[in-house]
């Protein structure tokens, strides 16, 4: 067959829009266009806002050098966000990973109503946050607090001092972050519901026959599989809780007296309420290092998987 | 792991499904409770709060509907999803294409950079974006948000588009350039209607999340009618120390059903795209 079907008459856009290095390029342009302009710029922005003396009385942007990191880092106040950051941070994935593990432990037994029951746990994440949240502000409620109201009815509490689950400094810590975990454990359950299935059977089955135990076929043979998603997830929860902001600014406001005060809640306030935006900016980059760790860590496992 | 082996360990399975479907899933049903029930149930200490102590009533809804810009808020939120999935879509779909066809590491490399935009929180963004968003003039108003959320969508949707259309076989769009299609015409005719559900996944998580964002709406908006609703039910349905709970949960509800019924249906299409395909 020496005929080749005739091509149709050439014309320029035909010319240059048949050529994929033409158009390659020419397709991922306007996604790097909205990236670099509405992330990276603003983001250059923030740096210089967080060098400079800006503020909504004072719009010269004159250049402070670091003054603004060392205000911040003298503030009483900030030192205690940042402690509080991580404690928020870091106890909801704890309470989130176990509850995730569990719960997919128990929805991947095949069981009647199985369906409905995923459907309900992935309820808190699916749901945009701040309406959840607003359901456990109720939930907290000084006076009609049902969390209370049943701790009273099963005679674990004296109605006559009920706790202030968010006017009480640690109970308020707790409930804040109680409820970011609970929007992140279905996404747990979801991820490792994923790796479970992605665990060969006949892996399974051969560790079994070998004499492995249920501790060690979860320890030495699923959590290896399925260490990388695990970890792309954890990093994923990690961010998203580090920067949280709707949580805590809709239960608490970061009180009482700043105990949940978080990054995200002290930069708005400063930021936005107050209209010090150069301080704002500072405390805002103080998130910018750990998320730095946590994208180095995510590059690290998402090349490994690919390999 | 045959949990379900006794019917003793049977027991203890269903107990542990239940506890943990009701830590899960208790909010809600109480935010569907409160909105039925009257002022004088609900701030009422002697009863049982669980259910109905008096007739439900449609009250707190008609409220919601009537004297409130509920309204308004829930048509803000669906135009500026609508505006954002469009805006989505034209940019994401032909990045995606390019970076799954693109050959070489560099793809790769590109891939994952955009990607990482999304992991940039508002919370790093949201005092410079309000700069910009008053440069271009739409400070305070629904259209600032049609701006910005792009910014988390369209990473978000190129990456998962990119993993949808590397397993789109080569061979077809290459017969299409054979019979004489532009790249440009083998993308639209031959690609384009073979990733229907990838587009309808996007569609939905797009429009999901610009559902769920709160930080910038906040951050931006402080006119009533201007709000998405997310933010009209947390700000305005608060007054002072007064907290109209019929209604806020009433709001909450309404506004939550259809999001986790989408989330549901799209949620093993939404994993496979977050962990790249690593999980089959």
């Amino acid at each position: 067959m020496s005929a080749i079907a005739q091509s149709p008459r050439p014309t320029w856009s035909h010319f240059f829009l048949d050529r994929s290095e033409v158009v390659g390029p020419l397709f991922i342009a306007p996604a790097i266009l909205y990236v670099v302009v509405l992330v990276g710029l603003p983001f250059l922005l923030a740096l210089y806002y967080s060098v400079s003396a800006y503020n909504i009385f004072n719009t010269s942007y004159a250049f402070v050098g670091l003054k603004n990191f060392r205000d911040v880092l003298e503030s009483e106040i900030f030192r205690r966000t940042l402690v509080n950051t991580f404690v928020f941070t870091i106890g909801a994935q704890i309470i989130g990973l176990l509850l995730g593990k569990i719960g997919a432990m128990l929805l991947m037994q095949e069981f009647p109503g199985r369906r409905i029951a995923r459907a309900l746990v992935v309820l808190p994440w699916a749901v945009p946050v701040s309406l959840a949240t607003l359901a456990w502000l109720w939930m907290f409620d000084s006076l009609y607090s049902v969390i209370n109201w049943t701790l009273v009815a099963l005679g674990l509490i004296d109605a006559a001092n009920r706790p202030q689950w968010l006017g009480q400094e640690d109970l308020a810590m707790i409930a804040v972050t109680v409820v970011h975990a609970w929007r992140l454990f279905p996404f747990g359950v979801v991820i490792f519901l994923a790796g479970f299935t992605s665990v060969p059977k006949d892996v399974l089955d051969a560790a079994t026959i070998d004499g492995a135990g249920f501790w060690r076929r979860n320890y030495q043979i699923i959590l290896p599989i399925i260490l990388p998603i695990i970890l792309i997830a954890l990093i994923f929860g990690t961010v998203f809780t580090f920067t949280d902001l709707s949580v805590v600014y809709l239960l608490t406001k970061g009180g009482p007296i700043n105990s949940t005060q978080v990054l995200g809640t002290l930069g708005f306030q400063v930021g936005i309420l107050s209209g010090d935006v150069a301080h704002g900016a500072a405390i805002c980059l103080f998130l910018f290092p750990f998320l730095l760790i946590g994208v180095i860590v995510l590059l690290r496992a998402l090349r490994r998987r690919e390999i | 792991m045959p949990l379900a082996r006794k019917v003793g360990t049977g027991a203890a399975f269903y107990a542990a499904v239940v506890v943990l479907v009701l830590f899960a899933a208790f909010p809600f049903y109480w935010m569907l409770i409160t909105t039925f029930k009257t002022d004088g149930d609900l701030y009422n200490l002697k009863s049982i709060p669980y259910w109905f102590n008096a007739p439900p009533t449609f009250e707190h809804l008609k409220y919601l509907f009537e004297d409130t810009l509920f309204v308004q808020w829930l048509s803000n939120s669906f135009l500026i999803g609508l505006y954002v999935v469009v805006i989505t879509l034209v940019v994401s779909l032909p990045a995606g294409y390019s970076l799954a066809r693109m050959p070489g590491r560099s793809a790769e490399t590109l891939g994952i950079g955009i990607f990482l935009t999304y992991l940039v929180p508002p919370t790093l963004l949201f005092l410079p974006l309000s700069r910009v968003v008053s440069i271009l003039g739409v400070q305070d108003s629904l259209w600032s948000l049609v701006v910005v959320y792009p910014t988390f969508t369209i990473p978000f949707c190129t990456w998962l588009l990119m993993g949808f259309f590397k397993a789109v076989p080569r061979e077809i769009e290459e017969a299409a350039i054979v019979d004489g299609c532009t790249v440009m015409g083998a993308f639209v005719k031959t690609v384009l209607p073979l990733s229907l559900p990838a587009i309808l996944t996007v569609v939905i998580f797009s429009f999901t999340l610009t559902l769920q964002e709160f930080v910038y709406a906040l951050t931006f908006i402080s006119s009533s009618d201007e709000k998405p609703v997310t933010l009209g039910v947390a700000t305005e349905l608060i007054r002072g120390d007064i907290f109209y709970w019929g209604e806020l949960m009433g709001g909450a509800l309404i506004a939550s059903v259809p999001v986790a019924i989408a989330y549901n249906l799209f949620l093993d299409r939404f994993i496979s795209g977050i962990t790249g395909g690593a999980v089959k």
